[in-house]
């Protein structure tokens, strides 16, 4: 059942807000979001989140641009049009390598790079005239804000709140 | 955490160090064959070989490089026109092809020993470089491995002078084994040595080197001396003179670790130079270096010694040895690539030498020093694994003696190298040497530094 309706506890500091994590998580209450202005280190552990696999992603592009590079190159400048550019041996790929590396090198880091990005904005959903998500304008400044979900349990989960040092507890219909 | 070396590990380093000794005499004693049996043995390799033509031929190629060197003796690059000349002029071909093999089977024990005792000797020298970087840097992560670090140093100065005895003695009694400009014949015939005499003559290269060692001993002597006085001091006065020794010391450094690659392996090569050999040099020791730290931590953490390097550490140490890794690969293609790009003939000499008669060990090291590290240790996960690491390690120890043993042989034994009793005694003499100095200066002082002023926040690093 999706829940309509979720409270929102802010904080202002960031120990205190790792701490209520762990409170929050250790009574079985599920955390649906945390807005901070800065990244709080260990957050991602304390919360549960899982490890991101971007990285996996960069390399396998990387691995793409490589052999981009190598098709496009073994192509050009061997087998289509195999010309003597000052006496550079163009008989096979291998024995002009070298001169093709410096390509191969920065193809692999581009591809790496701008896919690992756009991976990054698609998965992310950023992208420019998206509007902007924020439940409230000054978790960019100095506020922190946890987002849990209600089930029939408001009070429980105001009163806990209270007790990890939360300086404002709100209760917030989603429903339109 | 006070250390005693093992019984065991004190043996074997013994035994290392006899079976070592053994092999090397042995492999002097062998090497001094004569006229007489090097042709016999020529010619049986040449029935079952295919003609000494064919062999001749094959020679021509691999020369280019070393034939100015072996004016002296041969000039193996004239066998291709042995065909068109009399029998008289076969017959003095075929002497000057006997005398250059023989000349190469003198040459390869004292290759064999020097490429061995540096490559041993540059592993010390790259961790002392690391550890005034250490310093120099005020690293926080590093301190809990200081002592590690200063127990690998301890092998710079007995390594060093090794070294430079070896390259010395080469010259005095080993009938100019390794650098040929020390051949007074050679250079009478050589205008482009001639040229060079300034800077390469055997007095110069002798003062030069101990002022290098001196230089570098200096440094370990002090930095030492005030890490093991700031255990017991009540201020960090002892730290901040070793922050400021190591910068000076980094200076010095990288001036002397360029002349000395210039002196101790560049010169093997007298007709070639390259502007970044000496950065070159400095990578692979580097590599080297912090790789054995890497192992040594391991080793030591495996006893219990070390129980405050915790795995972010060795992660550190592992993203060094990947980065160093590829920071060697990027100078060596460097270097190879400009001048394979521009080939003009009095440089690419060097790599021509290395393609015809070195190809598997002088590619094989790139996949070792490059390929391998850069699979295994590219995930965060795995460097943090002792065992990976070790394997990792391994291969990249592996990996950079073939490459000074790239950068020594051809020079020197040219196409009559292989790994063999001299070459695999000599690794085990200097690997005997090496564990039981670093293993006994390590009991020297206690493992982990105390009141330095990083130390709270070596022993809390985590990443």
């Amino acid at each position: 059942m999706e829940a309509s309706k979720v409270i929102h506890a802010i904080y202002t500091d960031d120990d205190v807000l790792m701490a209520a994590v762990k409170k929050v998580k250790s009574a079985h209450h599920h955390i649906e979001e945390i807005y901070t202005p800065f990244p709080v280190h260990g957050l991602d552990k304390a919360m549960g989140l899982e490890p991101t696999r971007i990285a996996i992603a960069s390399f396998i592009y990387g691995c793409i641009g490589l052999t981009v590079a190598i098709v496009m190159m073994n192509f050009i400048m061997i087998e289509d049009w195999p010309q003597n550019i000052g006496g550079k041996p163009s008989f096979s790929y291998i024995e002009n390598m070298p001169a093709f590396v410096p390509i191969m090198f920065e193809l692999t880091v581009f591809f790496a790079a701008h896919l690992m990005v756009i991976t990054f904005y698609l998965r992310s959903r950023m992208w420019p005239f998206k509007n902007a998500e924020n439940p409230d304008p000054r978790t960019t400044d100095d506020h922190f804000l946890m987002e849990i979900a209600v089930h029939d349990n408001e009070q429980e989960l105001s009163n806990l709140l209270k007790e990890t040092g939360a300086v404002e507890i709100n209760l917030i219909d989603k429903a339109h | 955490m006070e250390y005693k070396i093992s019984n065991r590990l004190r043996l074997t380093a013994i035994v290392l160090m006899i079976v070592g000794v053994l092999g090397v005499s042995y492999s002097f004693v062998t090497s001094g064959k004569t006229f007489e049996q090097v042709e016999t043995m020529l010619a049986n390799e040449s029935h079952h070989g295919g003609g000494h033509g064919e062999e001749a031929g094959h020679d021509k190629e691999a020369d280019h490089d070393t034939h100015a060197s072996e004016e002296s003796h041969a000039e193996t690059a004239g066998h291709d026109n042995a065909e068109s000349h009399g029998a008289h002029a076969e017959v003095d071909e075929h002497t000057k092809h006997v005398n250059h093999v023989m000349h190469a089977m003198h040459k390869r024990p004292w290759a064999a020993i020097y490429v061995a005792a540096f490559f041993f000797f540059m592993i010390a020298l790259g961790v002392l470089a690391f550890y005034a970087v250490q310093y120099a840097a005020q690293a926080g992560w590093s301190p809990l491995l200081l002592r590690v670090m200063e127990g690998i140093t301890a092998y710079m100065l007995p390594g060093a002078l090794i070294v430079l005895g070896i390259a010395i003695a080469s010259g005095l009694i080993g009938h100019y084994g390794l650098f040929v400009w020390m051949d007074p014949d050679v250079v009478a015939h050589d205008k482009l040595i001639q040229g060079k005499s300034g800077w390469l003559d055997i007095t110069w290269f002798g003062v030069r080197g101990l002022i290098f060692i001196a230089g570098w001993w200096l440094y370990r002597h002090f930095s030492r001396k005030f890490s093991i006085a700031q255990d017991n001091a009540d201020d960090n006065k002892n730290f901040k003179k070793t922050f400021r020794i190591s910068a000076a010391f980094l200076v010095f450094f990288l001036y002397t670790e360029s002349m000395m690659s210039w002196d101790w392996i560049m010169s093997v090569d007298p007709h070639w130079f390259s502007t970044l050999f000496g950065w070159y040099v400095l990578a692979g020791m580097m590599v080297c270096g912090i790789t054995v730290i890497a192992m040594i931590t391991i080793y030591l953490k495996s006893k219990g010694l070390l129980p405050k390097v915790n795995d972010s550490h060795i992660h550190d140490l592992a993203k060094f040895m990947f980065g160093f890794s590829i920071f060697w690969t990027y100078l060596w293609f460097s270097q190879f690539m400009l001048i394979w790009y521009s080939n003009i003939p009095e440089e690419v000499t060097y790599f021509i030498a290395r393609f015809n008669d070195y190809q598997l060990p002088f590619l094989g090291m790139v996949a070792m020093n490059f390929v391998f590290p850069l699979l295994i240790l590219m995930n965060s996960d795995y460097k943090r694994i002792p065992w990976f690491v070790i394997m990792a390690g391994i291969v990249i120890l592996v990996g950079h003696y073939v490459d000074i043993f790239n950068m020594i042989m051809p020079a020197t034994v040219g196409d009559q190298w292989a790994i063999g009793i001299p070459e695999i005694s000599s690794i085990l003499l200097f690997a005997g040497l090496f564990i039981f100095i670093v293993f006994t200066a390590l009991t020297k002082a206690p493992l982990e530094p105390k009141r330095n002023p990083f130390i709270k926040e070596s022993e809390h690093f985590h990443y």
